[in-house]
């Protein structure tokens, strides 16, 4: 392993931190929005919670995908309006450790925090207490390979014009997996059973995300700087 | 063995002349193959012990469904081969891929639908292979979405085929997580080679459908790449000199 590209990238990580401990509105914003559209639900259906209880692993899983694609729209943006992106591209360091630095600086401002709101909402819907760490996990794991494929599409997305639906466009259709598979582990984890099966395939699917998605979203934020 | 011919691909004059001479030697066999395929499955085949006359579909359906993943696969090679050797027409090629093979996945979610009422009772099941072929359709119009969203012709081959090859490692995973979320369709009945399980009479003539829709795709695939290279090399010379002649 090269020592300066990881260096370099844990360099990108605390300033991406850093940033965005300053200019906080951008990262509530995804939170607010997880928290209104769980809400939707109990007004749009039923205030019963054990009509909601059913629902309760889809509306959470759901929400969380959306909030998280939400975000994504703003992980390579400004780094692209002022240049810091260009010259990371020039700088001679690994463009993938970065590009890797920056995704997993917006997993840890966005997914974590989702994944930690995740199960209050999920109370909030009738989920019972036991299976809240069942809630957690899956959403925590699920959102850090969303944001890791996310990111290819948000790289191919910069400086496109009404590039937030495109971002959703492009992204959705290659999320089905993780919300298969995180909406399985909720719902198993909700109604008491294990949840150990799709919990290692979401695993399994950040893992391949980890190793592949960054050399690809390299690659798209080359594309978009040419 | 010399690499020429593959060099010469790269050109836009040779492929444009290439697919002018090539069209009709894929346009005939298929309107052959799918008239033969139509009448042997329309007519001649038997009715289905089960499904009656409402099989029949799977003439058009099933074709419809296998090519939908094959043209995603060739834009996605077709693409790779652009990103990796910089190669123009290939680039032509994967751009003409899409909208073909978008109608494909239209025809068989449209066709699946119909089969879906008499054997289901309904038209929308969300059967595993319907759900994967959605999907599939969302894809191609991500990929159509970004080409469009793009106004620069270079920079639009190279993200919109990132995006085909990130997609087309994606599929794989797509269709088994899929069908492991819902397991409700029949399981694939055609290709057992050690004792096929529908008789030659019904199989032959879906055979014969499935050779005439690849043929038919790749007729469309050149004619749609003739009018893709024009676009791309209106300014050029030697379009004057094709067109005229």
């Amino acid at each position: 392993m090269n020592t300066s590209a990881v260096n370099a990238a844990r360099l990108v990580l605390a300033r991406d931190l850093k940033l965005a401990f300053r200019k906080r509105g951008q990262f509530v914003q995804p939170l607010a929005f997880f928290a209104i559209v769980t809400t939707l639900f109990p007004l749009s259906i039923s205030p019963e919670l054990a009509r909601l209880r059913e629902i309760a692993p889809g509306v959470l899983w759901v929400a969380a995908l959306l909030a998280s694609l939400l975000a994504l729209e703003f992980l390579f943006r400004d780094d692209a309006h002022d240049g810091t992106l260009e010259q990371y591209a020039l700088s001679g360091q690994s463009l993938t450790w970065l590009v890797f630095a920056k995704t997993a600086a917006h997993w840890l401002l966005t997914g974590l925090p989702l994944s930690a709101m995740a199960p209050l909402a999920g109370l909030s819907l009738g989920v019972p207490y036991a299976s809240l760490a069942g809630i957690m996990a899956p959403i925590a794991l699920g959102t850090l390979a969303l944001s890791l494929i996310g990111a290819v599409g948000a790289a191919l997305t910069l400086g496109v014009r009404r590039s937030g639906v495109l971002l959703t466009l492009l992204t959705l259709p290659l999320a089905m997996p993780i919300l298969i598979f995180g909406a399985q582990a909720t719902d198993l984890a909700v109604r008491g059973a294990s949840y150990a099966a799709p919990l290692y395939l979401l695993a399994a699917m950040a893992v391949l995300g980890v190793t592949l998605a960054p050399l690809a979203a390299a690659a798209a934020v080359r594309i978009s700087l040419e | 063995m010399t690499w020429t011919w593959f060099h010469r691909l790269a050109s836009p004059p040779h492929v444009y002349a290439l697919a002018t001479r090539l069209t009709p030697w894929f346009a005939w066999p298929a309107g052959a193959l799918i008239l033969a395929g139509l009448y042997g499955g329309l007519v001649l085949a038997p009715p289905d012990y089960q499904q009656g006359e409402g099989f029949r579909i799977i003439y058009v359906h099933a074709p419809s469904g296998w090519m939908s993943l094959m043209v995603y696969v060739t834009m996605a090679i077709t693409a790779a081969v652009g990103l990796i050797w910089h190669m123009k027409v290939a680039h032509a090629v994967a751009a003409s891929c899409a909208p073909i093979g978008a109608s494909f996945t239209v025809a068989g979610l449209v066709t699946g639908s119909l089969w879906g009422r008499p054997m289901w009772g309904t038209y929308w099941e969300w059967d595993p292979r319907l759900t994967s072929e959605l999907i599939l359709f969302f894809l191609y119009l991500g990929y159509m979405g970004l080409r469009s969203a793009i106004d620069d012709v270079q920079r639009a081959d190279r993200a919109s085929a990132l995006l085909a090859v990130v997609g087309v490692v994606n599929v794989p995973i797509i269709h088994y997580s899929v069908s492991w979320w819902n397991s409700l369709h029949q399981a694939p009945s055609v290709m057992k080679l050690a004792k096929p399980e529908i008789p030659a009479a019904m199989l032959v003539p879906l055979l014969m459908m499935l050779g005439g829709f690849t043929l038919f795709f790749a007729a469309l695939l050149l004619v749609r790449m003739r009018a893709e290279i024009l676009n791309r090399e209106r300014t050029a010379n030697w379009i004057h000199e094709a067109l005229t002649g």
